[in-house]
């Protein structure tokens, strides 16, 4: 039922708004509405309960185990959330003079420092609000880079095949070519193809390390090298993070600009789709395009820094400094950590996807990259289970909604078919990944048994398999009241 | 070791199943002289630790009267909006890609979408974008995409000026040309007569304010019917808490504007420093296929049980890689989600007492405040719940004088707009009551005497 269903005209909620309907002076007839917008006019209880029970129909990290790959999925610690919702916090204006901030500003300055110090790289702005606006920054400065040196040649960026679809939309965002090249055997980028695919139209190559087939690119230096010599830069994807903390920094590897998902390796909760957080890091040829504000650290201050200390900026990606609220929540996971913990971050996401690796070969499933270690993620490939009986790694993911466990990120990466990318993340146990294998052997025995039962999944959600082809062709995007 | 639950003899079974000796095997494709496992962070603390540091450092922040507006608005947020918010179910679910284990997010953003159109008197909405003024440049670029021959956008300079660089700084690389219009020095809005250098021309989009940056409403009939007859799409920019009292931009002149964006904020969510709020999108059913974001759509199931899906995927980058309409995965989902209890709590009416006293409010502001001698508003065009004042004196140094009060006592207006001189921007919202703007007079006066 939707919250329209429970609204009654004239039902009101008192205590949540003036007790009286205050004159409107001074606005003319014309730019006045003539009717009342349609929200629903439902008590407070009503309200209370509708959406507590909507909630219940999700799954969530509180919930369920997500071994959803390329996505991190690990605990979000509740005191996260309860210290960034400090009602001083709260409070703040975003224009209030960075005098009544001090104590949100040391925050974010720490943070910056900190990111620069995981990343390896020269500077850190906080301002991009997402994984894929942190792309478009750091492909803005790539491209700004090259037009403050007057090369405007520079037309092309070079993205791997198996590379998330948000590099090459940014790169066409940010008005640039996309050369795709393919990825070997082995899971790396192919060397042969990249070094015919790059010269003087190359302005950079954009790459998650371990790439999203959950293998280390190990001919990174080299590639660094190739790339830099046909003068374009390095792009680090930060989605996994998580698989190198504290092991190896982006900019050890020769890599220019880097965006990193707190919403991913720093713990900031996804909400549903969002908001996520997507500082930028850039080494120190890029400074002084790095979009604004940056927060400085001077005679004891915190300020802003804006267009008028940092004049070639790309500039501004939001109407104020990104979200601020999510890098809070992030500076506090991490000083909850501290070094140590973050070493373990990757230490134990490797040590979790590794295990999980080994126990689903062994309990019959195909591991797409045998022969390589996983990193924090690894690929399983249900092509000759669908050939001998029909049932898709599609299947597999719906009936884990069944068993309690939200699927593993399917058919993606595409070059790998009837793919299951799977991240247990640090923060599951070893109880939790047997009990997962477990489930996982009985869908296998399902595939053989009930092949039919397997296609129809999922059986015990609130709703089952949704009709895709009807939402597309026959769009029904808001509720009307005569339907 | 902060959540992570493996014991001692987890440990040494889970290496044996794997084959390898130490932890440190597992990294043994990294190449030797990459790693590098220095870190200058600071050993970790415990939560009554961390609590203790946060709690210093909000204090240290404080809490003002505050009187600033300008893109960021103080209203009161129900108890229930954050607490149900803020339910692990939705704080920690992920994107709705898994329909049948996310029916109560798509559920959810299926109602924000319906709520949005009305407000916005627009046909659909999208699932929500990062901000206000990210929003306004996807619109830009969604203008271009759907005009085919113009790359030019007209941008008022009555359009928040922050906004304005956010969209150049989005477009610039697509060869996209944004062209400002000044705005009328007397009556604070844009003239349609300001408009006619552009008349005949090939225009993609006239992007109008609602209200605009100084708290003016645009005669928003006149801009969208010259859009339309120049061929150029019409943008609303509006403040959503506005358009319980002001006709939405669907019904703007004689066929309504195409796109309309906005910032959420006002809707339950935070100021907290500027982030996270949301932006939001609507427009015309013809434009649909052109909008950037996620679309929740309303389907059945295998037992023909209504149930909601993210749908039109056909436009998105994980479908459309370098042909996307936009880059954009990720939204806004949990801002949304507290927006939608916002306005479900306060309903329509709600809605239109809250808006209808934050434009009392300000107007009783203003009106003590020209009682002071050299204050007086600058332009005489309609105001919602904002305003621009001229002061006497420097406007930094009276806005220190009333912080020292615990006073924000609004923007310096002057910054954006030199022209303007010692200019303040003001808002009172419903927030405010009498006292609160007696004693902004009061302080005001002091700091002029």
């Amino acid at each position: 039922m939707l919250i329209f269903e429970h609204s009654r005209p004239g039902r009101r909620n008192y205590s949540q708004s003036p007790a009286t309907a205050a004159e409107i002076r001074n606005i003319p007839q014309n730019l006045l509405r003539k009717t009342l917008p349609l929200l629903p006019e439902v008590s407070e209880m009503d309200a209370v309960r509708h959406y507590t029970r909507l909630s219940q129909l999700n799954f969530s990290i509180d919930t369920q185990f997500y071994p959803l790959g390329s996505c991190t999925m690990k605990y979000n610690p509740r005191v996260c959330n309860s210290l960034a919702m400090l009602p001083q916090f709260l409070a703040r204006h975003p224009l209030a003079s960075e005098d009544t901030g001090q104590g949100f500003l040391a925050c974010m300055y720490e943070l910056q420092e900190i990111l620069k110090d995981v990343t390896g790289m020269a500077g850190v702005s906080l301002t991009p609000m997402a994984g894929a606006q942190g792309e478009f920054v750091g492909v803005a400065m790539i491209r700004a880079y090259h037009e403050a040196r007057g090369d405007y040649a520079r037309t092309e960026i070079i993205v791997p095949d198996a590379a998330h679809g948000t590099n090459p939309a940014t790169a066409v965002m940010c008005g640039y070519k996309v050369v795709e090249i393919p990825t070997g055997k082995e899971g790396d980028v192919d060397m042969a193809a990249l070094k015919a695919a790059v010269g003087p139209k190359t302005a950079g190559l954009m790459l998650t390390n371990p790439s999203t087939l959950g293998v280390f690119e190990k001919n990174i230096a080299e590639m660094s090298k190739i790339v830099h010599q046909a003068g374009g830069l390095l792009y680090y994807d930060g989605a996994n993070l998580n698989a190198i903390l504290g092991k190896v920094k982006p900019g050890d590897m020769g890599f220019d600009v880097i965006h990193i998902n707190l919403h991913k390796t720093f713990s900031t909760p996804h909400g549903g789709g969002g908001p996520g957080s997507a500082p930028v890091g850039v080494a120190e040829r890029l400074l002084p395009f790095m979009p604004v504000p940056v927060v400085a650290f001077e005679q004891g201050t915190y300020r802003w820094l804006t267009e008028k200390e940092i004049p070639q900026s790309i500039g501004r990606l939001s109407a104020h400094m990104g979200n601020a609220g999510v890098l809070l929540r992030a500076y506090i996971y991490i000083r909850l950590l501290g070094a140590e913990g973050m070493h373990r971050v990757a230490e134990f996401a490797t040590l979790n996807a590794n295990y999980l690796m080994v126990e689903l070969s062994k309990a019959g499933f195909e591991i797409a990259y045998p022969t390589r270690r996983a990193s924090h993620e690894f690929i399983v490939t249900l092509k000759d289970l669908k050939e001998k009986t029909g049932v898709t790694a599609m299947n597999v993911a719906k009936r884990l909604l069944d068993k309690g466990y939200h699927a593993p990120t399917t058919y993606f990466p595409m070059l790998v078919p009837e793919c299951l990318l799977i991240e247990p993340a640090e923060t599951e146990s070893k109880q939790t990944l047997d009990a997962f294998v477990a489930s996982m052997k009985e869908i296998l025995a399902e595939a053989h048994a009930q092949p039919e039962m397997l296609k129809g999944a999922p059986h015990t959600t609130p709703v089952r398999k949704l009709d895709d082809v009807k939402a597309a062709r026959e769009p029904d995007l808001t509720w009307k009241q005569s339907s | 070791m902060p959540f992570i639950p493996h014991t001692e003899e987890d440990i040494s079974v889970m290496l044996a199943s794997i084959g390898a000796n130490t932890i440190e095997d597992l990294f043994d494709e990294i190449p030797p002289a990459l790693k590098n496992g220095s870190l200058q962070v600071l050993p970790g603390l415990s939560e009554m630790e961390i609590s203790r540091l946060m709690l210093e450092r909000a204090e240290t922040d404080g809490r003002y009267l505050n009187f600033i507006g300008a893109g960021a608005y103080e209203h009161h947020i129900p108890a229930a909006v954050w607490q149900i918010t803020t339910r692990g179910e939705f704080y920690s679910s992920y994107t709705p890609y898994q329909a049948e284990a996310s029916q109560g997010t798509l559920q959810l953003l299926y109602e924000y979408q319906t709520m949005m159109a009305s407000l916005t008197g627009m046909d659909v909405s999208n699932a929500s974008m990062y901000d206000g003024a990210s929003a306004l440049a996807e619109a830009a670029l969604m203008a271009v995409r759907s005009h085919k021959s113009s790359r030019r956008i007209l941008m008022p300079t009555t359009v928040h000026p922050i906004y304005r660089r956010v969209v150049r700084a989005i477009v610039k690389n697509q060869g996209i040309e944004v062209v400002e219009i000044p705005y009328c020095a007397e009556c604070g809005h844009t003239l349609v007569e300001s408009l006619a250098p552009y008349a005949g021309q090939d225009i993609a989009a006239l992007v109008i304010p609602q209200p605009n940056f100084f708290g003016v409403l645009e005669p928003v009939d006149a801009l969208t019917d010259w859009a339309h007859s120049n061929n150029a799409l019409a943008i609303g920019v509006v403040n959503p808490m506005a358009l319980a009292l002001l006709t939405p931009p669907g019904e703007w002149g004689s066929t309504g504007a195409d796109i309309a964006v906005g910032e959420g904020q006002p809707l339950g969510i935070p100021l907290s420093s500027g982030g996270p709020y949301f932006g939001f999108m609507a427009c015309k059913q013809s434009l649909v296929r052109q909008i950037p974001g996620r679309i929740i759509g309303r389907t059945t199931d295998l037992d023909g049980k209504t149930g909601f899906v993210l749908t039109l995927q056909a436009r998105e980058q994980h479908i459309r890689r370098s042909k996307a309409t936009s880059n954009i995965c990720t939204n806004q989902g949990l801002m949304v989600t507290a927006a939608t209890i916002y306005m479900s709590l306060v309903g329509p009416e709600g809605l239109r007492r809250i808006a209808a006293q934050s434009h009392a409010n300000t107007i009783a502001l203003v009106e003590q405040m020209e009682t002071l001698k050299g204050v007086k508003r600058i332009f005489s065009g309609p105001l919602f719940h904002e305003a621009a004042v001229t002061l006497p004196t420097p406007t930094d140094a009276v806005l220190q004088t009333l912080k020292n009060q615990g006073i924000l006592a609004g923007l310096n207006l002057g910054e954006h707009y030199p022209e303007l001189g010692n200019a303040l921007l003001v808002c009172a919202t419903e927030t405010k009551i009498a006292a609160d703007l007696e004693k902004y007079v009061e302080h005001l006066r002091q700091a002029l005497a």
